[in-house]
């Protein structure tokens, strides 16, 4: 077992630290249903930890109670050593946490550009009259922000569409619009919810290339969410395995593969 | 030149100018209707509350002076001084940022995710109490409004025309004004969306919600923005209509002369706006120009109606609103 205060190396030799992020007890209902039962987990500093599960496990339900979506009835949501109280999403976004979603939620009508430069609201903090007559601060706080969006763009190879408004873009070119705006954050977490979901193999295989290069390039924290066993194996450091609302596994991959509980619920035992 | 072809010149250029006036109100309705779906009945009694407040800060006049008089028996009306137009339009742009966040916080902020059908009737019930707010603090006497804006006939262009063609153009200076201010406001509104963060931020709650949500963004600070955007319009508009023919009851009547112009131009688009604004205003005047006399006079009073059915009928989405398919 790991020590919860200090980090681990993985087989790699890439050092990971603390705890960015511990679920403590989370309990979520929806009227009389349960999608979350008393799951606890934590996500440290510097690594890629997925969460899984087969269809309706909770695991969409569990990343919008992180990114503050969802309020758990009970259980505690600790961010960066401090016990969250309850807020809104957008706070949560302010609080240094980015996400994606599984449907994608792209602003259609704007540019890529414009798209990515949004993630970088939370990092503007002239005022609305500074902004209004569009001097000094504000002037200048465009034109930082700009560079960093830019730098973003770059590095997820979409220099090419920077102008093109992402209504007109193919599926897999959103999802990584999408990763760019959420990276342009500069996330101290990094939420992706099923980011290879409907795409093709090559598709694939850049994704998990650009998710693999972030954690390295930046030294993001990411958490995300697939159920494509094969793809999360090979990226992520340790996984939570969920199944109708409980955890039923968290490790690193070998260990997962090996669980029983785990291998039970995605060959379709039967509960009883 | 043959004189009525001087005369359509003319009644084209007054069509133009009041057009502009069109669009401005119509783009009260788009702001709001873009970033939060909500088409806004109120409109219209926003701009005659706008003017009302304005006028009862020029004059210094004591707010709920019936009702306080009627409840303590005391007989005040004003304070006795005159505030200078500049200073009370800026007061009067405080009161619609107020009026803006109340009506998110007790109104709109409970509403959240239901039919726009119960937005929209929300916005009914809101043009009443507003309607009846504006009485009840200021009065509902009809009011002249002058913030020493130029009015009557611009002597250059009468004087250049009749050089030119022998024809004295007759152009209100009231008008023309107008025409530069809306025109300046219009291109300020869209300056401030495409290069402002508070306007990215507003294209984004716009375009998505649960996206704007996840990078940060509060949609009801975003809600409170365009309901003061729109209110500012509102004033605006107010001003120009106020200063024309009087602050009245008749003055919220004008947003139902933006609806045909919504129809045309489409509700999400501020392009749209302007363009159906202008085409209804420059339509009208001529249509009655043209073809008044056959058909009996006062054709303004339904032109604009009746070219909005026809684009109901063939172009449902305006000249510039968002395409409408249907997904099998």
């Amino acid at each position: 077992m790991l020590d919860a205060s200090e980090g681990y190396t993985t087989a790699d030799g890439r050092k990971i630290g603390g705890p960015v992020m511990e679920m403590k007890n989370i309990t979520l209902r929806f009227g009389g249903v349960k999608a979350i039962t008393d799951i606890s987990f934590d996500i440290r500093e510097g690594e890629i930890r997925a969460i899984i599960g087969p269809n309706g496990a909770g695991k969409s339900s569990m990343l919008n109670v992180i990114s503050g979506f969802y309020v758990p009835q009970e259980g505690e949501v600790w961010f960066r050593g401090a016990k969250r109280a309850p807020m809104k999403p957008y706070e949560v976004a302010r609080q240094g946490i980015a996400r994606t979603f599984q449907n994608i939620a792209l602003f259609e009508g704007m540019s890529v550009l414009d798209n990515v430069m949004t993630g970088r609201l939370t990092h503007m903090t002239s005022g609305i009259f500074a902004q209004a007559i569009w001097k000094g601060k504000a002037e200048a706080e465009e034109t930082a922000n700009r560079e960093i969006a830019e730098k973003v763009i770059d590095f997820l190879e979409i220099q090419h569409i920077r102008k093109t408004p992402v209504a007109r873009l193919p599926y897999g070119l959103k999802k990584r619009v999408e990763l760019a705006r959420a990276l342009a954050a500069e996330p101290k977490l990094l939420l992706l919810d099923e980011p290879m979901a409907g795409m093709n193999v090559e598709e694939k295989e850049d994704m998990s290339r650009f998710i693999l290069d972030v954690n390295d390039e930046f030294g993001t924290t990411i958490a995300l969410i697939e159920h494509d066993m094969g793809v999360v194996m090979d990226l992520s450091d340790r996984v939570v395995v969920m199944d109708y609302g409980k955890k039923i596994g968290d490790g690193t991959p070998d260990e997962v593969r090996t669980n029983q509980d785990v291998i039970d619920a995605y060959l379709g035992v039967a509960h009883d | 030149m043959p004189e009525q072809l001087l005369f359509a010149m003319e009644v084209t250029l007054n069509g133009l100018m009041a057009g502009v006036l069109y669009a401005l109100v119509a783009l009260g309705f788009v702001l709001i209707y873009k970033a939060s779906g909500i088409f806004n009945f109120a409109q219209g009694v926003m701009a005659l509350f706008a003017a009302m407040t304005l006028v009862g800060i020029m004059e210094g006049q004591v707010p709920f002076s019936h009702l306080i008089n009627g409840v303590l028996g005391t007989d005040v009306h004003h304070f006795g001084w005159h505030v200078p137009g500049a200073l009370a339009i800026l007061l009067t742009v405080g009161v619609m940022v107020i009026l803006a966040w109340a009506v998110q916080r007790f109104v709109f902020r409970h509403l959240v995710n239901q039919e726009p059908i119960i937005l929209f009737m929300a916005t009914i019930g809101l043009a009443y109490f507003l309607e009846g707010l504006s009485d009840l603090m200021w009065g509902s006497e009809i009011r002249t409004l002058n913030v020493g804006l130029p009015q009557g006939i611009n002597e250059t262009i009468d004087r250049v025309t009749y050089d030119l063609f022998g024809y004295g153009f007759f152009i209100d200076n009231l008008d023309i004004v107008a025409s530069v201010i809306a025109a300046l406001l219009v291109a300020a509104l869209v300056a401030f969306s495409q290069y402002t963060k508070q306007g990215r931020a507003m294209r984004a709650v716009a375009d998505d919600h649960q996206a704007a949500l996840s990078v940060g963004i509060s949609l009801n600070y975003i809600w409170v923005l365009v309901w003061s955007l729109a209110g500012f319009v509102a004033l605006v508009a107010g001003i120009m209509w106020g200063t024309k023919s009087g602050v009245q009851f008749s003055l919220s009547l004008i947003a139902l002369k933006a609806l045909p112009v919504l129809m045309l131009g489409g509700f999400t688009s501020i392009p749209g706006a302007i363009v159906g604004g202008l085409i209804i205003g420059v339509g009208e005047k001529l249509f009655e120009f043209l073809l008044g006399s056959a058909l009996g006079g006062a054709t303004e009073n339904w032109f604009a109606y009746v070219l909005a059915l026809l684009f109901l009928l063939f172009r449902p989405q305006g000249l510039f609103g968002e395409k409408i398919i249907e997904r099998v």
